[in-house]
């Protein structure tokens, strides 16, 4: 019975956050754009459930705004991975050996010499810092992880019998591809999505940290993070929140993760440790 | 073995030219006028013009490029624009903070992760595994510089037994440079270990299921026996693959980790560098770090070829 528990548990966790990021859409206990000086830095009371930071804002209208920040970024980033990256894997395991695969390898192994955080530093020194630049570093990162597994897992399909049934009966490597390797790789693509995802909160959150991302005055838990970190010594407390709604959130997903990858296919456990 | 080697070497030049062509269009080409970006609107059309030709920027950008290029090569990375002193210097006084944390955070987290996937395989299923295994879950889940934070506060600020931040150079002594380069390295290794821990659990589980173990526990050898002299060194080669891989990520890591101990490294190098608008040195510490990869990725594969033979016929 372990394995549901965690898909349970995993779920109802990201669910939470995500119902979070949608209900700040509507409602939010405080407004987050107005500063309130005079009611700064106040311990959590039944009037501010988590506080108020250095200007007065809602703490957890604050993490609200937060989640939404992460899990948008993070979405579109594993949608940019999933685009591009399944399409050039499929197209890739059908050539299997040809030019074009090589190439597409080859490409791969290139993107990944550069980790998001170098991409994000590239894209930013031109264009300026914005959270526009992190979607498109974490998702250019993205890509090659989708091509990757999407090539290896299309690979073994196309050694099988149906596959072989399938081109006896003419249908071209596109529609194969489209028609019958796809659906077959769904699921693990599934859990490769949300372990992207939970890849991508944690990236968010870092280059957001470090001004490379979100730009205030939106509302991230990185930058939240990077805002408490001045105020240390007078007001630890403020480090605590976004940090642990993080670690929340990615933990949440892992084990969703992995919870899916058990309860989908029991076969895949090898593929990740 | 040699076919082999030539192949890797002749694919580890054709990315590095890759990668020098990518960054080069990035920084180069793209901001259209790199010398008016820098200078930023307010510049007069004669300081464009004088900072153009101080950078070699009016000539054309394949002569740009190789300029570039064959530089790089020989250890020449141009002068940097706001700290009017060359790069290579700035660089070789900043890879004195990088690159010892990125070993440090290395060694750690080896140190941590073997015998803590040895321990969860040899007790796979047992409450010592669960437990383990539900540690390493969180380790991957804390973000590196939060942690970092938490650290700070704890043996910086509560406990006062480590500085907050900063580094005084290595001409202080050996030891107080290691000493203020701990905390930074134990916040980078925390998810490497909690990593390359599972991947070695479930490496040493995969191998002992194998028909020899069985056989080596047949013919009467202990357990711990058999899990270190006949195990062990068959599962290492999914640790060294993750070893390498997670390079990029430590090196990454090490930007951020940097900016939470306002470490002089060569990720604060970077962040001011883009903040003052100093391409040239964005430019060529990315190609640095990229090639660093590249490398690490590269002696990667040449090890495996080396351990396992079968490795070999492949690229």
């Amino acid at each position: 019975m372990r394995v549901p528990t965690q898909l349970l548990f995993g779920a109802s966790l990201s669910a939470f956050f995500l119902a979070m990021a949608l209900l700040s859409l509507i409602w939010t206990p405080y407004p987050v754009e107005i500063l309130n000086i005079p009611s700064k830095l106040k311990s959590p009371d039944w009037q501010y459930l988590l506080g108020t930071d250095h200007f007065g804002r809602d703490i957890l209208s604050m993490l609200m705004i937060g989640a939404r920040t992460s899990i948008s970024v993070a979405l579109v980033a594993v949608g940019i991975g999933v685009l591009a990256g399944v399409p050039l894997g499929l197209a890739a395991a059908s050539n299997r050996g040809s030019a074009f695969d090589d190439l597409i390898m080859r490409g791969n192994d290139l993107v990944f010499a550069f980790p998001s955080l170098v991409i994000a530093i590239l894209i930013t020194a031109v264009f300026g810092p914005s959270a526009f630049n992190a979607i498109l570093a974490i998702g250019i990162f993205n890509i090659p992880v989708f091509a990757r597994v999407s090539r290896g897992a299309a690979l073994s399909l196309w050694t099988l019998e149906f596959i072989l049934a399938a081109r006896v009966a003419g249908k071209g490597k596109v529609r194969i591809s489209v028609e019958h390797i796809l659906p077959n790789i769904t699921n693990l693509l599934l859990v490769q999505g949300t372990i992207q995802f939970s890849l991508g909160i944690l990236a968010e959150a870092g280059l957001s940290y470090i001004g490379l991302g979100a730009q205030p005055p939106t509302p991230s838990w990185g930058r939240m993070l990077a805002d408490a970190q001045t105020l240390i010594y007078t007001d630890p407390r403020l480090a605590f929140i976004p940090g642990l709604a993080i670690v929340a959130m990615v933990l949440g997903l892992n084990m969703l993760g992995d919870g899916l990858r058990d309860y989908l296919d029991p076969r895949l456990r090898k593929m990740r440790p | 073995m040699l076919r082999y080697l030539i192949s890797r070497i002749i694919s580890l030049g054709l990315s590095l030219a890759v990668a020098s062509l990518v960054i080069f269009f990035v920084i180069e080409i793209i901001p259209g006028d790199p010398a008016s970006f820098m200078l930023g609107i307010t510049a007069s059309p004669e300081t464009v013009i004088a900072l153009k030709a101080e950078l070699g920027l009016d000539q054309t950008p394949v002569v740009r490029y190789l300029n570039w290029v064959s530089g790089l090569l020989v250890g020449d990375f141009g002068i940097s624009y706001t700290y009017k002193v060359p790069i290579s210097d700035l660089v070789l006084d900043r890879i004195q903070v990088s690159l010892p944390l990125a070993v440090y955070a290395l060694i750690l987290s080896t140190a941590i992760a073997f015998p803590v996937g040895l321990i969860a395989a040899s007790k796979r299923g047992e409450p010592t595994d669960f437990g383990i295994m539900g540690f390493t879950q969180l380790g991957i889940a804390v973000p590196n510089f939060w942690f970092a934070m938490l650290l700070v506060l704890l043996f910086a600020i509560n406990l006062r037994w480590f500085s907050a931040g900063g580094f005084s150079g290595w001409n202080a002594g050996f030891w107080f440079g290691i000493k203020s380069l701990t905390l930074p390295a134990i916040a980078l290794a925390l998810t490497q270990a909690s990593i390359l821990a599972r991947v070695m659990r479930s490496s040493l589980i995969e191998t002992l299921s194998q028909d020899y173990i069985r056989t080596a526990r047949a013919k009467g050898l202990s357990q711990r026996r058999v899990l270190i002299r006949h195990a062990l060194r068959n599962a290492m080669i999914p640790v060294l693959t993750i070893l390498g891989l997670q390079f990029s990520f430590l090196l990454a890591g090490g930007i951020i980790i940097e900016n939470v101990f306002f470490l002089p490294g060569l990720g604060r190098l970077i962040f001011q560098a883009i903040m003052q608008r100093d391409l040239i040195v964005v430019e060529s510490v990315v190609m640095l770090m990229v090639f660093a990869v590249i490398l690490v990725n590269f002696l990667v594969d040449i090890t495996y070829a080396l351990v396992d033979p079968r490795l070999r016929r492949e690229g």
